[in-house]
């Protein structure tokens, strides 16, 4: 049951990866691919009543914040550079 | 494991100098501090002992690679005394290096689901800032920007592949994983998606086809330098993770990702060299070199005959590969001081500066693999490797895609020695002169002496 929701929190949060355009949205879709993560380890740490899985969400979430600090720091970066956060609007690496 | 504090510790001293106004100190600091970490190294050969509740053990494997990494940041960094003076914050960026490289140690260390993959992301988050260290230039805020979304993607679905071993298993610990694997225990089908995931997260990370798109784009975008160390350092790291991970705990289900991997392998072969043909920039050349190079470290952990000879194998090419590169981004590094990365900066080089352009060819041949270079025997030794395995396809294309490979190191050649270009003579720096012969003698001389690399690492 748990493992069908975080299948399914996974998969629309990598299809929003993909598919959509605004910066924001995208970190926004790749925490809620981590989380649909953490679900699923929750649930399989009271499964086989192990705490090592819980311990591990705790590393996930620690590291999941210092990714988005990183990536809103370099989002802002671009804003100034560019006015605009768009994926559209980059795209200056293409030959 | 002393190695590993030491660093930690350099990355908060460099930190500290920044505060306490002792900058002019960092970079001699670093680079003993990198030479005491390596001695530290040497002394626990053959003192086996884990941390951490067997989370982390410096095995021989681990030590090894280390060893090389370790070894290719000290080059790095002397290479990289003149861009920190240039066009970045000594201080900040030495720091962030060197915690991108105890993440590196870590990924050749673990034993443990989680340092693996707080390993990954140690290394990865300093990186992402690296790339985009230049900030006023949009080229480079994409790179780190496309590095970063990349990266956080490739992570979330090594670690769905890991929650889901980890329901299969109901544990992290990798020796417990192994030993409940050859025990023939049935286990369900999840745990082999898990597996799936894991090795798709892996290639993401080294960049193999079809997981390389970003790869291009982000070492064209991020500053000469940090690409230079994401294509060594960065590289030998995924690879001891991916041989530990595939060839020491989950080879017993090997049916499984088997045939995944054989797929991948072909594509980056592919897909690398034929693109690398076309393309007009050195910098971006070289990255898709580097997924072809991804591409043959990948056959051994596929052809895994004799465990001792492929571990050996990946060794040498990790090392060939990195004294290479490190060869060929130091003479790109002084050669487009104005950017200019395309193969046109490279015209008249030999009349301009005779000693780069020797350094430079002894890197492409290398890269190439043609004989007498370091570079060579590296495919050598996958070659023999992959010929006791079922895999002889692989080897035939190997073989042909390597001769397109030739082709675009020689057109650099080409233009280095009978193309006419300015004469100005290009302004070098002794740090960066010295590195570049270092690296490309190095490399002629584990070419001309191969066995010597395997006796140092005796398994």
């Amino acid at each position: 049951m748990y493992m069908m929701l975080s299948v399914i929190l996974f998969i629309i949060g990598a299809v929003g990866v993909m598919a959509r355009r605004n910066t924001i949205i995208l970190f926004m879709c790749i925490e809620l691919m981590l989380n649909a993560v953490n679900l699923l380890l929750v649930a399989f740490s009271r499964l086989h009543e192990d705490s090592s899985g819980q311990v591990f969400v705790f590393f996930i979430m620690a590291v999941a914040a210092a990714e988005v600090a990183v990536g809103l720091a370099i989002l802002s970066m671009i804003y100034r550079n560019v006015k605009n956060i768009d994926t559209d609007h980059l795209g200056n690496l293409k030959n | 494991m002393n190695g590993l504090f030491i660093i930690s510790g350099l990355g908060i001293l460099a930190m500290l100098a920044e505060i306490l106004k002792f900058r002019k100190a960092v970079l001699p600091l670093v680079l003993v501090g990198l030479v005491a970490a390596f001695a530290a190294n040497l002394r626990e050969w053959n003192t086996p002992v884990t941390w951490f509740n067997n989370m982390i053990a410096f095995d021989h494997i681990a030590l090894s690679f280390t060893g090389v990494i370790l070894v290719t940041a000290f080059f790095w960094f002397i290479l990289a005394g003149d861009f920190f003076r240039r066009e970045s914050v000594i201080t900040d960026h030495s720091a962030l290096i060197l915690f991108a490289l105890v993440g590196a140690v870590m990924m050749t260390a673990f034993k443990n689901m989680n340092t693996l993959f707080l390993g990954i992301e140690i290394m990865s988050i300093p990186l992402y800032v690296m790339a985009a260290s230049r900030k006023e230039d949009i080229r480079s805020n994409e790179a780190g920007f496309k590095y970063l979304i990349m990266g956080s993607f490739a992570s979330a679905i090594l670690l769905f592949g890991i929650a889901l071993v980890y329901g299969a298993t109901a544990t992290f610990d990798l020796d417990k994983i192994a030993s409940l694997l050859s025990s023939g225990q049935e286990l369900p089908t999840f745990f082999y998606a898990g597996v799936i995931m894991i090795l798709s997260a892996m290639c993401f990370k080294v960049a193999a086809a079809p997981f390389h798109f970003w790869a291009p784009d982000v070492y064209e975008g991020a500053p000469t330098l940090v690409t230079a160390f994401m294509s060594t350092v960065v590289k030998t790291a995924a690879f001891a993770a991916i041989l530990r991970l595939f060839m020491i705990v989950l080879n017993d289900v090997n049916g499984v990702w088997h045939h995944m991997l054989a797929g991948v392998i072909a594509l980056s072969l592919i897909i690398a060299n034929f693109t690398a043909a076309v393309q007009t920039s050195v910098k971006r050349m070289l990255a898709y070199s580097s997924i072809s190079h991804a591409a043959f470290m990948l056959m051994v952990v596929l052809a895994n005959v004799r465990s001792g000879l492929s571990i050996e194998a990946i060794l040498y090419y990790t090392l060939a590969y990195s004294a290479g590169s490190i060869a060929a981004f130091g003479v790109l590094y002084s050669v487009s001081r104005n950017n200019d990365h395309s193969i046109d900066a490279f015209n008249g080089l030999a009349k301009r500066n005779p000693l780069m352009a020797v350094c430079m060819s002894i890197a492409m041949l290398s890269l190439a693999g043609i004989p007498v270079t370091a570079g060579f025997f590296a495919k050598y030794f996958v070659f023999t490797a992959v010929m006791d395995s079922g895999y002889k396809w692989l080897l035939i294309l190997g073989a042909i895609t390597s001769a397109v490979g030739a082709y675009y190191y020689l057109k650099v050649i080409i233009a280095m020695y009978f193309r006419e270009g300015d004469k100005h003579p290009i302004e070098e720096n002794s740090a960066t002169k010295m590195v570049v012969i270092i690296a490309s003698v190095a490399t002629l001389v584990i070419g001309v002496v191969p066995g010597l690399v395997a006796e140092i690492f005796e398994f």
